[in-house]
């Protein structure tokens, strides 16, 4: 016992000593990383891309901070959107808020009302000399963040438009050609029964389905969303997706998923795994899902438009984007908005562009990016890429399809969630359901516009 | 002979609870204002302004109907896992009692679950019940049930109270378990030699003399089924489906935080402050004396 004891207390020592050696390792190698960063100005970007993504993002701010030595742009993770929007809010109140913060589409609104709190990205690249030319942005893109007479508020990050995708090995199976997937909602539905007639438990599924069934499915129809240009035009805007455009399409939805023709499997992208475990052959899901099914897919799939109503006049018109923007926060210094400007400009450049384009799936910003990835033979090396870029730009955005501008967004599309659900679970009937979102909605849409007024 | 110590110096019992008088005014009673403040006030997000509206944010609660569907929820909620919560561990304790060998074992397994976050709670009973691979929901899919909470109101609430009372049953457990053995074991044995059977001495002595450690817990539970499952909810069901499963607190946290909207969420803050202290008073006031101590 005792010579175990005092054998024991060297190696504790020892241990003692290693981690006090260790600590002053790691504390020595801080402070000299950190005294290299002294003379240069910290610009935080606050984000919420998760996963791979996260790790793209993180060579971005390396990349930008590599080719320059005056500013450092650290990049950190805030968690989900809402979690990175409150997070920016509450600093911002505390007098710490982030020079860059990234905020999903539906947040565009919120942002846009707290006039005080935000630089627009105009303002900001006219004010430190940097060339700014709308023209070269690839509108559909832009023109979300945009005021009505084209000033950009917000820099376009990261777009994805929703497409189709298809599992080609199970076309096959339903005897349905692999190179033909349904072009309208009219072809779609014999192609579900066959899908289902050759086995399948889950002929079709759709990821986020206020945003693809609802919200782009008014654009791709030219149908108005909500009133005053889909609320860009005013805060007096009221939602119109109560059509009875969109009580067939939601009834057609409904009856699919009684028969076993489509499955519900939840609001965001839960369904994802159903499609890359080859369980589901038809997926819609943002064109970003790209990487996700090149990576785990172990069948053959291909990318297509999102289908539309033939009988609809003028349809298909263009679909619409989401994802997030980064938003320049008031109350910083000039020199480290310049920083931020001459970041934004890097992010510009068609070489990072392309990148971005080609490893994420997000559409690109400019027009050159475009050009250029396709001269670089990526889009035919890659067939289906380019289905987003072309279904966005179809067709000229109309005033019903150049984006949507909605106060309190984010309750609205829980409340079109909601009331979704009230239908395939058989609670509601279609027509009841998107009557009751939208009188929901609308309540939302006049509390957004009090709080406006006032300030 | 009683003997009384009493301080001398006028200042040190201030002095003495000072501290404590510190701690809640910083942490309690602070907050506690400004949620007060928040709950009259509009703000945008970021805070750059902000409007007196008097009682519009409540105005705006009591027109919402979704704000007393969340009180029926909470109701129904709450009385689901207290209830359960304690007959399921009153049950328990009384056969823990009555154990001779391997008590030990069985009493530290039963404290198990109370160790676990609500969280993780949460994440397990969701892959138990996951539609599709989840175990019960494939044993429910066996019997011909049509398994979906995520979709079906009712499901989801089952959901919610089989894990919120699982986490809270341990803790039942242990002070229903003390509470039995602090009860004189003369009285139980002199009821046998009358001829009192099992139930009917559960029934006349055990309970009636377990009832000060069963208004604890009463209390207790009510209290951790408002305001401490929030985890449970938002790693199961997020408050859905059609907010069928929308606790009050649920909704605060919602509202103030997904939704932003800081006003309304101080406003429900106050409303739930004023529940609290209307039921500690109810509690403290007709339910403790009809309590023997």
């Amino acid at each position: 016992m005792k010579t175990e004891r005092i054998s024991a207390r060297p190696a504790v020592s020892k241990l003692a000593m290693a981690l006090l050696v260790g600590g002053a390792l790691v504390a020595g190698s801080a402070s000299s990383a950190l005294a290299q960063a002294q003379n240069r100005i910290e610009l935080q970007w606050w984000h919420a891309m998760t996963g791979a993504l996260n790790e793209r993002v993180n060579e971005i701010a390396d990349g930008f901070n590599k080719g320059q030595d005056k500013y450092k742009v650290v990049a950190v993770n805030k968690g989900s959107y809402p979690e990175t929007l409150t997070a920016a809010m509450a600093a911002y109140r505390a007098g710490k808020g982030p020079h860059i913060v990234q905020v999903f589409e539906v947040g565009t609104g919120t942002m846009m009302a707290s006039r005080a709190a935000i630089k627009p990205v105009y303002e900001l690249m006219a004010q430190n000399g940097f060339k700014f030319d709308p023209g070269s942005y690839i509108s559909a893109v832009t023109g979300y963040y945009s005021t009505s007479d084209g000033k950009m508020l917000s820099y376009p990050f990261n777009s994805s438009t929703p497409v189709m995708y298809y599992n080609k090995d199970a076309f096959e199976k339903a005897g349905l050609d692999p190179n033909k997937p349904p072009r309208t909602w009219q072809e779609f539905e014999p192609v579900l029964r066959k899908l289902k007639a050759s086995g399948s438990t889950c002929p079709f599924q759709s990821n986020w389905q206020t945003w693809i069934q609802l919200e782009n499915f008014s654009t791709l129809h030219n149908v108005p969303f909500a009133s005053k240009s889909n609320g860009f035009d005013g805060f007096d805007t009221e939602l119109m997706f109560n059509s009875p455009l969109h009580v067939r399409h939601i009834s057609n939805l409904a009856g699919w998923m009684k028969e076993g023709l489509m499955v519900y499997g939840g609001r965001k992208n839960e369904p994802n795994a159903k499609f890359v475990s080859g369980e589901c052959a038809i997926h819609m899901e943002s064109s970003a899902g790209y990487a996700t099914f090149a990576r785990g897919a172990k069948f053959k799939w291909g990318i297509a438009m999102l289908p539309y109503y033939s009988d609809v006049q003028g349809a298909p018109q263009n679909s619409i984007i989401g994802g997030a923007s980064l938003w320049v926060l008031a109350k910083h210094k000039a020199e480290e908005y310049k920083g931020v400007a001459q970041f934004f400009d890097y992010l510009s450049s068609t070489e990072n562009q392309v990148w971005w384009h080609k490893v994420t799936g997000y559409l690109p910003i400019t027009s050159m990016a475009y050009e250029t990835t396709k001269a670089q033979g990526f889009y035919a090396a890659n067939p289906g890429t380019d289905t987003s870029v072309q279904q966005m730009a179809i067709k000229p955005p109309t005033a019903n399809s150049k984006g949507l501008r909605l106060g309190n967004f984010v309750q609205i599309r829980d409340v079109m969630d909601e009331e979704m659900e009230a239908v395939w679970s058989g609670k509601k009937s279609p027509k009841e359901a998107l009557d009751t979102a939208v009188e929901r909605g609308n309540r939302l849409l006049r509390q957004f516009e009090r709080d406006a007024k006032r300030s | 002979m009683e003997k009384r110590v009493v301080f001398q110096n006028r200042f040190l019992p201030y002095l003495l609870v000072a501290p404590q008088i510190a701690i809640t005014l910083v942490f309690f009673f602070w907050p506690a204002s400004q949620a007060v403040v928040q709950s009259v006030l509009r703000e945008d997000a970021f805070g750059t302004t902000s409007y007196f509206v008097g009682l519009e944010n409540f105005q705006l609660l009591f027109e919402d109907e979704y704000y007393a569907n969340s009180f029926k929820v909470t109701a129904l909620f709450s009385t689901l896992v207290a209830v359960l919560g304690l007959s399921i561990s009153l049950l328990l304790a009384v056969t823990a009692d009555r154990l001779i060998r391997g008590t030990m074992v069985y009493k530290t397994l039963l404290i198990w679950p109370y160790a676990v976050a609500p969280a993780v709670a949460g994440a397990l009973w969701g892959f138990v019940f996951l539609p599709g691979p989840g175990v019960f929901a494939w044993l429910l899919g066996q019997m011909g049930v049509n398994w979906n909470f995520h979709l079906n109101g009712n499901q989801a609430m089952f959901v919610i109270v089989v894990a919120a009372t699982w986490k809270q049953i341990s803790y039942n457990f242990l002070f229903f378990l003390a509470g039995l053995q602090a009860i004189p074991k003369s009285l139980i044995e002199a009821a046998a030699i009358d001829g009192a059977g099992p139930f009917r001495r559960f029934w006349t002595i055990v309970f009636p003399l377990l009832s000060p450690t069963l208004f604890f817990l009463i209390v207790v539970n009510v209290v951790y089924a408002f305001f401490e499952t929030f985890g449970v909810v938002h790693s199961l069901t997020r408050g859905g489906p059609a907010k069928s499963t929308e606790i009050l607190v649920y909704k605060v946290w919602y509202d103030g935080f997904e939704a932003q909207d800081l006003g309304g969420s101080a406003a429900q803050s106050v409303i739930l402050m004023a529940i609290v202290i209307g039921l500690t008073v109810v509690q403290f006031r007709y339910i403790e004396r009809k309590v023997h101590y």
